[in-house]
């Protein structure tokens, strides 16, 4: 099945046997293909004892550890193909991933985002107000997960403001402003978690400044990694974020800049989700055999998107449980879990956390 | 003088996307440094204020070259002559 076949699929309409069907088929094809294509992740997967031609299921595909990426420079397409680079965020020191797009890819992570979103957004853009500042997407040709993000997400804007100015400064009477002019019309605000909470929600209280979000849809993500000592549940988030402002819809996502595009929205019942494009499995740390439902587990992602580097089945550094496949009770198809932090010892890392204070 | 539909059209590309008129034909998303996923928001932003209109998501991303862009501006009746 090619990605354009599955992309017009329903993203959240299929259910568990035709998943596994759609799932083992592409990966088995991509696992073959980066094989051909790269000879470092030809060495790696046959050191990790895989057979070639064996029928494998979703579970069967090899896995790469996520800092593999930071290691070495993986690749399945001839460097002058490559059109944009993105990295992973990393504090200063830390090595950060590298991930080489070419065209097919990079299009079809923004197909697929537009695809996830759209479900919770609807089909038509709105004014939008991101949480960041500008300086953020200045660097055009090699973006940070901040910038990929914020530029992946811009698209479902119709006009946009950046809502900090760079020195992270929050531009009340240009919010106002904005506001006033789509009064009455739904507004999308988008983020990082943690910037939110700080340069957004703490500002508000510190300053009192009343901003009427009651037609807003935030959509944040990034979690708090780092900042573990200032995080707050997903549930007093919202909460706090509704007593500031008024906002009733807000849905966090998952998702990392080594599979952009295929990200993991909550529902309105506070659960992530597995779309059509992208599966996860919870792995044992003592034996990385898949958990069951309501078990721990390293969360191992899997997306059909990825042709030009060999990221389409990824062994994250989060630590994760499935809460269920097919049944969540918002009605979207496909597994549903939540995602409960690091694993031990695993290099500090986050999205949007890595903002260095000034 | 008003501009014609098509005057405008040009213009947003050459104003957006730092481009002279005789680059217009051909000119492919992705193809040039400036059109690139930050100049096409700015782009299409710039197109929607100009003939009033707001185009759905998937119609901004299949606006992919400046001949296609015509036609997907005719789905929102709006017709570059």
């Amino acid at each position: 099945m090619d990605y354009v076949d599955i992309l017009a699929l329903a993203p959240y309409g299929i259910g568990r046997e035709e998943k596994e069907q759609i799932v083992a088929e592409r990966l088995s094809w991509l696992t073959a293909h980066h094989r051909e294509h790269c000879a470092d992740y030809r060495k790696i997967t046959d050191g990790l004892g895989y057979k070639e031609g064996a029928k494998a299921g979703s579970r069967d595909i090899p896995m790469m550890p996520v800092r593999l990426f930071k290691e070495r420079e993986l690749l399945s397409i001839p460097k002058e193909k490559v059109f944009k680079t993105m990295t992973s965020s990393g504090t200063t020191g830390q090595q950060v991933s590298r991930i080489f797009l070419d065209e097919e890819t990079s299009r079809n992570q923004q197909l697929t985002l537009a695809r996830i979103v759209s479900e919770f957004t609807g089909q038509s853009r709105m004014p939008m107000i991101i949480i960041d500042c500008p300086s953020v997407i200045r660097n055009r040709a090699m973006f940070s997960a901040r910038g990929a993000g914020i530029l992946g997400f811009s698209m479902f804007g119709s006009r946009r403001i950046y809502a900090l100015d760079d020195s992270m400064k929050l531009n009340v009477e240009e919010i106002s402003a904005f506001l006033e002019k789509y009064q009455g019309m739904p507004v999308l605000l988008f983020g990082f978690t943690f910037m939110i909470w700080k340069y957004f929600y703490q500002e508000l209280i510190r300053t009192g400044v009343k901003l009427d979000l009651s037609q807003g849809i935030l959509i944040h993500g990034g979690g708090w990694k780092k900042l573990a000592g200032e995080a707050v549940s997903r549930e007093e988030f919202k909460e706090r974020l509704r007593e500031a402002c008024g906002i009733q819809r807000v849905h966090d996502y998952y998702g990392m800049v080594e599979q952009t595009g295929c990200i993991y929205m909550e529902c309105e019942c506070g659960h992530l989700h597995a779309s059509t494009y992208s599966d996860v499995i919870m792995r044992r740390m003592e034996d990385f055999a898949p958990c069951g439902v309501g078990e721990k587990g390293v969360i191992q992602v899997l997306s059909m998107i990825p042709t030009s580097y060999p990221g389409h089945s990824i062994l994250t550094e989060d630590e994760g449980i499935l809460l269920g496949e097919d049944d969540c009770p918002c009605g979207r198809k496909g597994k549903y879990f939540e995602v409960t932090g690091r694993i031990r010892n695993a290099e500090v890392r986050g999205c949007s956390d890595t903002y260095e204070q000034k | 003088m008003a501009m014609t539909n098509l005057e405008k059209y040009d213009k947003a590309f050459m104003v957006n996307l730092k481009v002279k008129k005789e680059q217009l034909p051909g000119l492919k998303y992705q193809g040039i440094a400036t059109w690139d996923s930050v100049g096409h928001m700015d782009l299409i932003s710039d197109l929607e204020e100009a003939f009033g209109i707001m185009m759905e998501t998937v119609d901004v991303m299949d606006f992919n070259t400046y001949e296609h862009g015509k036609e997907v501006l005719a789905k929102y009746d709006v017709e570059i002559e």
